[in-house]
């Protein structure tokens, strides 16, 4: 990686093989006269009409919103909650059985269960985003609280760091690393339960768009809505793999010169 | 000033139970600095721990100004060995020795200048705001030396600080230490299980048995002020004590069980 021309052959390819991989598909089905597969040509137009901006309001906020919702709620009640049953051995053993069972119930299970409680409003969708998003950061949070190094909370005792002070400065930072793995892995969850719960009950969001669309005939609109689901997944990946950096630039710099 | 009377440590319980410390007994007068020898394995670290409260001890008491410790006191600083683990790697260098004056009763501007002065005095001033992982070994452990002095402890415990550095940046510690130990006019106890160290360095040295762990000799280190790495080194009396320690250590440790 420390050749500049290497470096600069990679980006290329990066760049290059999507771009094959498009054209590709565009060629193909230029030409491929199927009524499943329409002309990427045409699912692109298409997408120009849909999206840019008429159905913005009405099927892209409302999932935004439900999503985003869903992951805020997981991560400020796991965070705490993770806390605790990382710091007390009492509590984590009496919860350990009950929480492995919640976790293994398939989310999609607690659909039903939650129309029949939340109705089919936002309500409902939120919750089931924020039950499935909750475990990763869970897990993830008791494991990186229980995991700070015994030398860094012995050094908090000797120089009396205790209480708050004590989970702010040197637990939840050193649980960090941690945490943000536990909640890139919610927010995909939290994209594919989206989808979902808009496609059992719904009136507006892009899952509902998609299904309603291929129920009608509408197989090009069906496409720009499976496309728009790709392009929201990888900017919130982008987007959150942002925030990590920033946030973790001294877990990457300590880890760097921890391997020299 | 700090007394450790009948100090004993066992771990574990029953037939397992391991006995590292059996009898410990001294006292670290106000001004000292005091350096604690034995052999590997014996038990240092644990009496260490003990007398910092971060260990509660089987038998005995840990005395300070009179006081029973049972906890860190606000008069103790500590400096370990693992330095790499014992500063946080999310604060510069200016936030890691600003940490522990944050719940002393301090005004802002106090306490920039208790960290400032101790960067200063640790030679880091350039290096206040790096984080440690930018710098070296030698230095994060300046770092973890100038935390202990910002804190104002009475007492300073340091738990073979410079073990995991090289000989050079070992010297050049072992002088910064007497250094500050002046300036700061701090007593020290000096955990080490280097012979030379502990010579060049203290003021006594307490030569300890390998565990179960008992004092075997106290000694005066009567070497001339300031000392230094070649003039101190080269005294016969230096080498003449040295050799001293190095035998009560040997011939108390059976060879085979050299661990």
């Amino acid at each position: 990686m420390r050749n500049p021309l290497r470096r600069v052959l990679l980006i290329l390819l990066e760049v290059a093989v999507p771009a094959a991989v498009v054209a590709a598909w565009w060629v193909w089905s230029a030409n491929a006269d199927s009524f499943y597969f329409p002309p990427l040509a045409e699912i692109l137009r298409t997408f120009a009409d849909t999206w840019v901006f008429e159905r913005v309001g009405n099927d892209v906020v409302p999932s935004l919103v439900r999503l985003g919702a869903g992951f805020a709620i997981a991560v400020a009640v796991s965070i705490p909650l993770g806390t605790v049953l990382g710091l007390s051995t009492v509590v984590r053993r009496v919860s350990e059985p009950i929480i492995e069972f919640v976790r293994a119930i398939p989310p999609p299970a607690l659909l039903p269960f939650a129309i029949l409680v939340l109705g089919v409003g936002d309500t409902m969708k939120i919750f089931i985003i924020a039950v499935v998003c909750l475990w990763p950061v869970l897990l993830n949070t008791i494991d990186g609280v229980r995991g700070v190094d015994h030398t860094m909370l012995e050094t908090a005792r000797v120089y009396r760091v205790r209480g708050l002070e004590r989970l702010r400065r040197v637990v939840w930072p050193a649980a960090l690393p941690q945490i943000f793995a536990g909640m890139r892995t919610s927010l995909s969850l939290a994209l594919i339960l989206m989808v979902i719960s808009e496609m059992v009950a719904s009136t507006r969001g892009i899952g509902y768009f998609v299904l309603q669309s291929q129920r009608s005939f509408d197989i090009p609109e069906m496409w720009t809505g499976i496309l728009l689901l790709g392009l929201l997944g990888y900017l919130l990946n982008a987007g959150f793999a942002l925030v990590e950096r920033r946030v973790l630039r001294w877990h990457r710099g300590a880890r760097a010169s921890a391997l020299q | 000033m700090l007394e450790v009377m009948g100090l004993g440590k066992t771990y574990g319980e029953g037939e397992r139970a391991t006995r590292a410390i059996a009898d410990v007994s001294f006292k670290v007068d106000e001004g000292e600095f005091v350096c604690v020898v034995g052999p590997s394995g014996c038990g240092k670290t644990t009496l260490l721990r003990c007398m910092s409260g971060l260990l509660q001890p089987s038998a005995g008491r840990v005395l300070l100004d009179g006081r029973q410790i049972d906890g860190p006191p606000e008069q103790v600083g500590f400096v370990f060995q693992e330095y790499s683990r014992s500063l946080l790697p999310w604060m510069s260098v200016r936030e890691n020795i600003a940490l522990p004056l944050r719940h002393k009763r301090l005004t802002k501007n106090e306490r920039a200048r208790h960290v400032e002065e101790a960067v200063g005095s640790v030679g880091l001033t350039g290096f206040i705001d790096h984080y440690p992982w930018e710098l070296s070994g030698g230095m994060q452990q300046r770092v973890a030396i100038a935390r202990a002095l910002a804190y104002q402890p009475e007492i300073l415990l340091m738990d073979e600080p410079f073990a995991s550095v090289d000989a050079q940046t070992r010297a050049d510690l072992e002088d910064l230490v007497l250094r500050v130990r002046t300036a700061y006019g701090v007593t020290v106890l000096f955990v080490t299980h280097d012979i030379d160290e502990a010579v060049y360095l203290g003021d006594r040295v307490i030569v300890l048995t390998s565990a179960p762990t008992q004092v075997h000799e106290i000694l005066e280190v009567d070497l001339p002020e300031p000392r230094d790495q070649v003039e101190t080194k080269e005294l016969p009396e230096f080498t003449h004590m040295r050799a001293h320690i190095f035998r009560a250590i040997k011939r108390r440790q059976p060879a085979e069980t050299a661990t």
